[in-house]
């Protein structure tokens, strides 16, 4: 029985994966997948909260959470492809009109 | 039979459509509404009081309430209208006299060179129609409320029409003036209206007169009880205020001779006829408030005896036609303010009554002069006009005559009247004998000015060639209300002559119809008293005397006549020299508190706001890296709080 605490390390070392990544790169689609890092990394951690302490709500929230996450990446690659005939890029650093 | 909310909705109504359609009608259209309106209440009113006449004296009163206009508690106000002969006297002058000036104005104001777009000239006749719509208002009214309501709205119409030619300067100054001081009157009247709710718990006439009759002392209430007199002459002087605002007494007299700024023919109806007399009828209405303030009286006697002779000397050395005739409307006012205060409420009213015709005949045949010479007012350019205007010198001799208090004029038997009445007063303090002196005096000076003004400008030599020639008789519409007003100047004063042997009890008929509603007062109508022959020699003599005297000084005069001064009581410097400055003075005051502190934190806070926002602006850098950033470190701030929190309840 492998103990708890290295599935919450696994899902934490995930989670800042995700955070670093979303803070350092400038194209858009890898931003993207670093945002899905964190959901996943989230959706571990759940389920290891659901298995530990026997109960399915943790479980359930994964299914939300991935039903969430599809119409997230429908609505985000959307706005990219967009971006991308409006720019001829998905460097979110050319992105800068919004701003004083 | 008809209600007597029609004698008020017909003139409403042709201000309604006047005032929201008349732009677009085409002169005269508008004035013949506005005098088929007023005509219509006219007759309204003459049925009704035929009504009235025909039953039995003591019974002579009507009330029709139409509805409840509030009520709070204790407080029930209706909206309710009493015809009695007073009122009905009133309404009669009212709109009779009414529908001869809309008739009048509907040829002087056609050629309006002021209103080339021919706009105004509805506008005049949806205020005019407005304003007879208020002052029925005032008079059927039956409760002091509902009649504050007709005397602010008069007052307001009023406003309107000194102002109709808006762009001229004077005639604007002079309708802010005339309102202003008139709020200073009302202040006053409201006052004493609050008094009179707190002591007799109603303001309906009918109740007000019966706590006066059952309990004068229940008028002591409040702070009255303390002020060592007694509270009803508090309350009377109250309302005495707000009369002398509204009939031109000293000392809020100023704005009537500004107020001739306005058209001719609103001068007649309103700076004569009627609206300025609308404080004699409300001391006359509350005369049994009156009779059990012997100090009041005294004091409005005073003021009546004061303005009478000092407008009077006034108008002897103005030059301008229509201020003569201002000063003498003073002056006659203050004539009315003298019977009041010696209690011959009768004679106030039949002065006001007679007046309303002789002056009215005057200002319009005023008007018609001008209206001849294109707008000169000036009598120094006038005289010889009488060979070119037939009708207008007629009409103007006549009640120029019964003005003079020529006998057996109008004015004669009316003014008489009043003098022999304050006399019969003085018989029991002698300082009324000293007002009687005082009004033989201005009798006389009327007399003076009167046929001085009618001599300047009807007889002699044109004293302007260009403007004489060009003189032209007015139109039929203009004529023929001259004519009808100049009959009842010559002949209205037959309703009230003095019991003397032989003459018939119809010739009473106007103090007999009174009789019924005003306080009876010692040598008043109540009891045929003798008259003082002496008087009404010395009354007659009088005014056929100053009447010659004066037509031979205005024969010969070439413009200014009598030329010492039109300031004869310069209240107008003392007020700007003190309430005026005063009043500038705190109002700079007040624009400087508020350009500089009210607008002052105002700003304060939007430049605040401004700084702030420059400020924070730059941290809105447009890169998402640097949003991302603040989201993760606000989401590692939230995990260390929650963190450093004990865990379990």
């Amino acid at each position: 029985m492998v103990p708890i605490s290295y599935y919450l390390v696994v899902s934490a070392i995930l989670f800042t994966i995700g955070v670093l990544g979303v803070l350092t790169r400038r194209n858009a689609i890898v931003i993207f997948m670093c945002i899905e890092l964190m959901l996943n990394a989230a959706n571990l951690a759940f389920v290891t909260a659901a298995r530990h302490l026997n109960q399915m709500n943790g479980q359930v929230f994964v299914f939300f959470v991935m039903v969430i996450a599809a119409a997230e990446v429908a609505v985000g690659l959307a706005i990219i492809v967009t971006l991308f005939r409006n720019k001829e890029t998905v460097d979110v650093d050319q992105v800068n009109l919004l701003k004083y | 039979m008809l209600p007597l909310y029609l004698i008020i909705l017909f003139p409403l109504l042709g201000f309604a459509i006047n005032g929201l359609f008349g732009a677009k009608l085409k002169k005269p259209l508008p004035g013949a509404i506005a005098a088929v309106a007023v005509l219509a209440s006219f007759v309204v009113a003459v049925l009704r009081f035929f009504e009235l006449s025909s039953q039995p004296e003591s019974s002579r009163t009507i009330v029709e309430t139409a509805y409840t206009w509030m009520s709070a508690g204790k407080f029930s106000v209706d909206v309710s209208f009493l015809l009695d002969p007073l009122s009905a006297v009133m309404i009669l002058v009212i709109t009779g006299i009414g529908f001869l000036i809309h008739l009048y104005s509907i040829g002087y104001m056609a050629h309006d060179h002021e209103d080339k777009e021919g706009t105004l000239y509805a506008r005049y006749f949806a205020w005019l129609n407005l304003f007879v719509a208020f002052m029925s208002v005032l008079v059927l009214a039956d409760n002091y409320l509902l009649m504050f309501v007709g005397w602010e709205g008069v007052g307001l119409c009023s406003y309107f029409l000194i102002g109709y030619w808006f762009k001229r300067q004077d005639a604007a100054e002079a309708s802010k003036k005339a309102f202003i001081v008139n709020r200073i009157g009302d202040f006053g009247f409201l006052l004493g209206m609050t008094l009179l709710f707190l002591a007799a718990g109603s303001l309906k006439y009918a109740d007000v007169f019966r706590v006066v009759s059952e309990n004068p002392s229940a008028f002591n209430v409040g702070v009255l009880a303390t002020m060592g007199v007694s509270g009803i002459v508090v309350i009377t002087l109250l309302l005495v205020v707000g009369a002398c605002g509204k009939s031109a007494q000293i000392p809020l007299y100023t704005w009537l001779p500004d107020a001739m700024a306005g058209p001719t023919p609103v001068s007649a109806l309103i700076h004569a006829a009627t609206m300025v007399t609308a404080g004699v009828y409300v001391v006359a209405r509350s005369s049994a408030l009156f009779e059990i303030a012997p100090e009041t009286k005294l004091i409005v006697c005073g003021i009546g005896a004061l303005t009478a002779l000092f407008a009077g000397l006034t108008a002897l050395a103005h030059t301008d036609i229509k201020k003569v005739l201002a000063y003498s409307t003073v002056s006659q006012l203050g004539f009315m303010f003298m019977a009041l205060g010696a209690g011959a409420y009768t004679a106030a009213i039949f002065h006001v009554f007679t007046h309303a015709f002789f002056k009215a005949c005057l200002f319009l045949g005023a008007g018609s002069v001008i209206h001849a010479l294109h707008g000169e007012q000036d009598m120094g350019k006038m005289g010889g006009l009488s060979r070119k205007m037939k009708a207008t010198n007629i009409t103007f001799l006549l009640s120029g005559l019964a003005l003079a208090g020529a006998a057996p004029l109008a004015g004669f038997f009316s003014k008489d009247e009043i003098i022999a009445l304050v006399f019969a007063a003085g018989a029991n303090d002698s300082i009324y004998t000293v007002f009687g002196v005082v009004g033989l005096l201005t009798a006389f000076i009327t007399a003076l000015y009167t046929g001085r003004q009618y001599a300047q400008v009807f007889l002699g030599e044109a004293r302007d060639e260009h403007l004489h020639e060009h003189a032209h008789e007015s139109p039929a519409v203009m004529t023929v209300p001259l004519w009808i007003l100049a009959i009842g100047a010559v002949f209205a004063g037959f309703l009230g002559v003095p019991h003397l042997p032989g003459v018939p009890e119809a010739l009473h008929a106007f103090p007999n119809w009174l009789a019924p509603v005003l306080s009876a007062h010692a040598g008043d109508h109540a009891t045929p008293h003798a008259p003082n022959m002496l008087l009404l020699l010395l009354g007659a003599a009088i005014g056929w005397l100053g009447w010659i005297a004066g037509v031979s000084l205005g024969k010969g005069a070439q413009g200014a006549l009598l030329p010492q001064s039109t300031n004869v009581l310069s209240l107008d410097a003392a007020y700007n020299a003190t309430v005026v400055r005063v009043g500038f003075a705190l109002a700079s005051t007040l624009k400087w508190i508020d350009d500089n502190i009210v607008d002052g934190i105002v700003n304060g806070v939007g430049v605040f706001v401004t700084q702030v926002g420059e400020a924070l602006r730059a941290m809105q850098t447009s890169y998402v890296r640097n949003y991302a950033m603040t989201m993760a470190l606000g989401a590692l701030v939230v995990i260390a709080w929650f963190l450093t929190q004990k865990v379990g309840p």
